[in-house]
Order: C-alpha cells, then sequence, then structure tokens
C-alpha cells in the first residue's frame, strides 16, 4: 500500500487552558481514501478538520499531508459545511467560481483563462444536476440546491483533499439520500480524497470506506472500522441487512461512549 | 378591485398630506391664533410665494453646503468603518471611542469651529460631517466585522489573505448597510448644516429662519421648515432608491 496522505502522529489541540480539545490521534489516511468521522456532538471532529488543512495548528504532536509537515492552510483542500454559505450577490455559477479567484495558480491565470474555467464550473454544476441553475442566485434555491453547489464550491479547483463538515445535516431525509448519491458518483469519478464529519451512521456506512468513532471531548479516536461492502454501492444496499447490523454494530458502540 | 387598492395605496401617503393640511388651516382658524405665533397653512404657503427669490438662495447655500459635507462623511466614514471592521482588535479598541464621540451633541462644536474658521459656510459644512459620518462608519464596520467564519475558514483554506476576505466578502457583505446608513447619514446632514446656520452664519435656511423669527415673520420661519423638509425627504428617496438598485439580492422577495 502507498504511503499515507494524511497522517497525524500523537496529535492534540488545546484551544485554551480548559483541557485538550482532541488528544492522541494516530492514523493514517491513503490517498483516494473516503473516511468519515462519528462522534457524539462537541467530541472535536470540527477541530479535526482544521488541523487537517492547517487552519489549526496540533500543540502536541505533528500533522503531516503528501509527505510534509502542514505548516499553514492547505490549498489542496476544498471545504464545505451544513450552511452553503454561498454569497448572495453572486450567481450560482460565479459563487462556484470564487475559488479560482482566490488560490493559486488560477488567480493569476482568471482573466485570460476565463471561458475554461466557466467551462469547469458548468460540467461540474451539471454533474450534480444543476444544470439549469447556474444564474439563478443563491436564494433562488432550494436547501439541496444550494448544497449541491456549495461542494461544487469545493471542487472547482481540483483539491485532492475534499472536507466535509456535516454537509447534509439540515436537509431532509430524501434529500440527503440523494446528495449521498451525488457525492459517492463524484468520488467514484475523481478518486479524491474525502475526509467527512458526520453524526448519521448511515451516511458514514454509506458513503466511507473507513469510519473513525470519537470518544467525548477531549477527542480520541476509539474505533477504527474499515467498511467491506463492495463498490459501487447502491441505496437499496442502506435497507439490507448486513449494512443495517453494521450501523447497529456502530450505534452501540457511540452508545457506549455516552454513557461513560 | 386590485388596480384600485394599488392606486390608493400610491395616494396614501399624498391623502395624509392633504389631511395634515386641512387639520393645520382649521385648527389656527378655530382658535383665532395670531400669525406671529403659529401662522396658518395659507400665510406659510403665501410666505413661501412671496419671498421665493430670497428663499431659494438660501436654500441652495443650505443644500451644497450639506451635501459636501455628506459627501466628506461618506469618505470618511467608509474609510474609517473599513478600517474599524476589518481587524477584531481595532473594532474592540475604537467602538466605544466612536459612541463617545456621537454622544456629544454636535451643537456644541459649533463655537469650536467658529473660533477655527470664522462665520460662513466651513463650519456649517464641517458640522454636517460630524453629524453624519457617524452612521456610516458603525455600519459599514458591523457589515465587516459579522463575517460568518465559515466562509472565512472556505476562503483561508485557499490561501486567501485577510484582505482578499474583506474585498471579495466583506466589502460587498457590508453594502447593504452602508447603503441604509446613506438615508440615515443625508437626514442628519441637514440637520448639522441648519443648526450650525443658525448660529454661525449670515446665509443659509438656518440663518433666514432665526433672523425672520426676531423680527416675529413666522409666515417665513414655517416656510423656511418646509423647504429643509422638502429637500431632506427627496434626498432620502434618491438614496432609498440607489440602495434598493445597488443592493437588490439584499432585498429579495419583496418586489419577486
Amino acid at each position: 500500500m502507498s504511503a499515507a496522505f494524511v497522517r497525524f502522529d500523537d496529535v492534540s489541540l488545546a484551544y485554551d487552558g480548559s483541557g485538550n480539545a482532541i488528544e492522541d490521534i494516530n492514523l493514517d489516511i491513503h490517498e483516494g481514501e473516503f473516511v468519515a468521522f462519528v462522534g457524539p456532538s462537541g467530541c472535536g471532529k470540527s477541530t479535526f478538520m482544521k488541523l487537517c488543512t492547517g487552519l489549526h495548528a496540533p500543540t502536541q504532536g505533528s500533522v503531516r499531508v503528501d509527505d510534509a509537515p502542514v505548516t499553514g492552510p492547505l490549498k489542496i483542500s476544498g471545504m464545505a459545511f451544513q450552511n452553503a454559505n454561498l454569497l448572495p450577490w453572486r450567481t450560482t455559477l460565479d459563487n462556484v467560481l470564487l475559488p479560482l479567484e482566490i488560490v493559486e495558480p488560477y488567480r493569476r491565470q482568471f482573466r485570460q483563462r476565463r471561458e475554461e474555467f466557466v467551462g469547469w464550473a458548468r460540467d461540474l454544476l451539471a454533474t450534480v444536476g444543476l444544470a439549469e441553475h447556474e444564474d439563478k442566485y443563491p436564494w433562488q434555491l432550494s436547501g439541496g440546491m444550494q448544497q449541491r453547489a456549495s461542494i461544487c464550491r469545493a471542487l472547482i479547483h481540483r483539491p485532492r483533499l475534499l472536507m466535509l463538515d456535516e454537509p447534509f445535516g439540515a436537509l431532509d431525509a430524501f434529500t440527503r439520500e440523494e446528495l449521498w448519491c451525488v457525492l459517492r458518483d463524484l468520488w467514484e469519478a475523481q478518486r479524491f480524497t474525502v475526509v467527512l464529519v458526520t453524526h448519521d451512521l448511515r451516511e458514514a456506512a454509506f458513503l466511507a470506506d473507513t469510519v473513525y468513532v470519537m470518544s467525548r471531548r477531549p477527542g480520541r479516536v476509539i474505533e477504527r472500522r474499515t467498511i467491506e461492502l463492495p463498490r459501487p454501492r447502491a441505496l437499496e444496499t442502506t435497507y439490507e441487512k448486513p449494512f443495517i447490523d453494521l450501523v447497529q454494530e456502530l450505534r452501540a458502540q457511540i452508545g457506549e461512549v455516552r454513557s461513560t | 378591485m386590485t388596480h384600485n387598492s394599488k392606486l390608493i395605496e400610491r395616494l396614501a401617503p399624498w391623502i395624509a398630506v392633504a389631511v395634515l393640511v386641512v387639520v393645520w388651516e382649521a385648527s389656527v382658524r378655530l382658535f383665532n391664533v395670531p400669525s406671529f405665533i403659529f401662522p396658518s397653512a395659507l400665510d406659510t404657503l403665501q410666505a413661501l410665494v412671496t419671498y421665493s427669490g430670497p428663499i431659494a438662495m438660501h436654500s441652495w447655500q443650505t443644500f451644497w453646503t450639506t451635501l459636501i459635507g455628506f459627501g466628506l462623511g461618506v469618505v470618511v466614514g467608509l474609510v474609517l468603518g473599513f478600517i474599524v471592521g476589518s481587524s477584531r482588535f481595532l473594532y474592540n479598541a475604537c467602538y466605544p471611542l466612536l459612541v463617545g464621540f456621537n454622544a456629544i451633541p454636535k451643537v456644541a462644536f459649533v463655537p469650536i469651529l467658529v473660533v477655527w474658521f470664522g462665520i460662513g459656510s466651513v463650519p456649517a459644512i464641517l458640522t454636517a460631517f460630524l453629524i453624519c459620518f457617524f452612521p456610516i462608519v458603525v455600519n459599514v464596520a458591523t457589515g465587516l466585522a459579522t463575517l460568518e467564519p465559515e466562509m472565512e475558514d472556505v476562503l483561508r483554506v485557499l490561501g486567501a489573505r485577510r484582505i482578499d476576505v474583506l474585498l471579495k466578502v466583506g466589502l460587498p457583505r457590508s453594502l447593504p448597510y452602508f447603503f441604509a446608513s446613506l438615508k440615515i447619514a443625508i437626514t442628519l446632514a441637514f440637520v448639522g448644516t441648519v443648526v450650525s446656520e443658525t448660529v454661525a452664519s449670515n446665509q443659509g435656511i438656518g440663518y433666514l429662519m432665526m433672523s425672520a423669527g426676531s423680527q416675529m415673520r413666522m409666515g417665513l420661519v414655517f416656510a423656511g421648515l418646509l423647504v429643509i423638509s422638502a429637500m431632506a425627504m427627496v434626498m432620502y428617496e434618491l438614496f432609498a432608491l440607489l440602495e434598493k438598485r445597488m443592493t437588490g439580492w439584499a432585498h429579495r422577495g419583496q418586489n419577486r
């Protein structure tokens, strides 16, 4: 197996004197792997994301990405959050183009290669089913559509690492399952590395190769679980017995964490 | 039916004005108030026509001093608001200072300004400026300072510098606040000019009202009031229109 793409060595982070937010994290994520982090709320899942992308430095241990220590924001990553956070004065297309106006080397080339970039954005929007809505403003889109656009924005600069912080948390159940499939298809096609933070166990089990279960604050990884379900996975899988058993086992573990 | 109710809705402000004028005229006549105490609507109108020449001249003086003061206020307000709003430290440091400054009645500055610049347009311009820049600063700074942290993370991870975040997200985001504050600022600017003119000028509507008042020509005083109010209203509407034009995305759902 190839060397780890993301490597955490004994990583702890304390924001202030009140103790560690996360503690003793040791893990390897391989390039192209889809990992999910689940755990009770306040277990430092979001902190983990900030460490991974270099928005925060660990107070102990080291984070390495692509065989180099992380010292500042990692431009090879894209992020999406529970709130789509689209800019209301920009059309969907312009919102998706925003990262290209900021990240190098695209930033310098933005004027000359604008046509080409718009093409990328259109293609990406088309693959998530937003072809008709490119010129609409975010407030004219439904919540699910906004979240699709937000994921497109996270992917437009072709990041090698996609960080998702409960991206489907605010959506209704049907839209959520629809977007699972959108994300699955994007990942199957491009095979970027994904770190998905979620509290939805079905979501984690359906999408990820590896699920990490975290304890309560201070957050530690208490279980690493490889999901052996064959790919590509169909949504129907989630209603079959092996999948349900798997989710129930994970749930039991979280239950233990909560009760201790 | 809907057409009719729309028409009524449009006419409503004018009807309100007409009712006010009628009540004014009627009550002055009914209680037989002498016109050197409280002139009737008709007396005021008469003064407005008779003295239209001097009123126009003084209004023009008031108008341009106000606009210059307002213009200064916008420039200084924007720059200061951008600086204060761009960092949490500066925001915390400067905000109490600004509030304290705003609490001083601006009339209190007029004597100082007169000592520094003499009688005339300069104190009026500066008073207008002093009174109107505050809401602009506060609105722009607040718009910038209340940026969503997630949005900032999305951009920072791409290697955006602070200035990128401010220009791409902060500034457009604070524009609705800015334009809303312009409406308030322009009316305040008129207050500043007129206040200064009443004590430290020999031109402008404020001066006109002061001198007419001392001669008990109350019709002219009230005519002055009307003119100020009309000018401020027109400017307010102008900026309201500008606001709608520039930041339509923030007023979604109203005219869709």
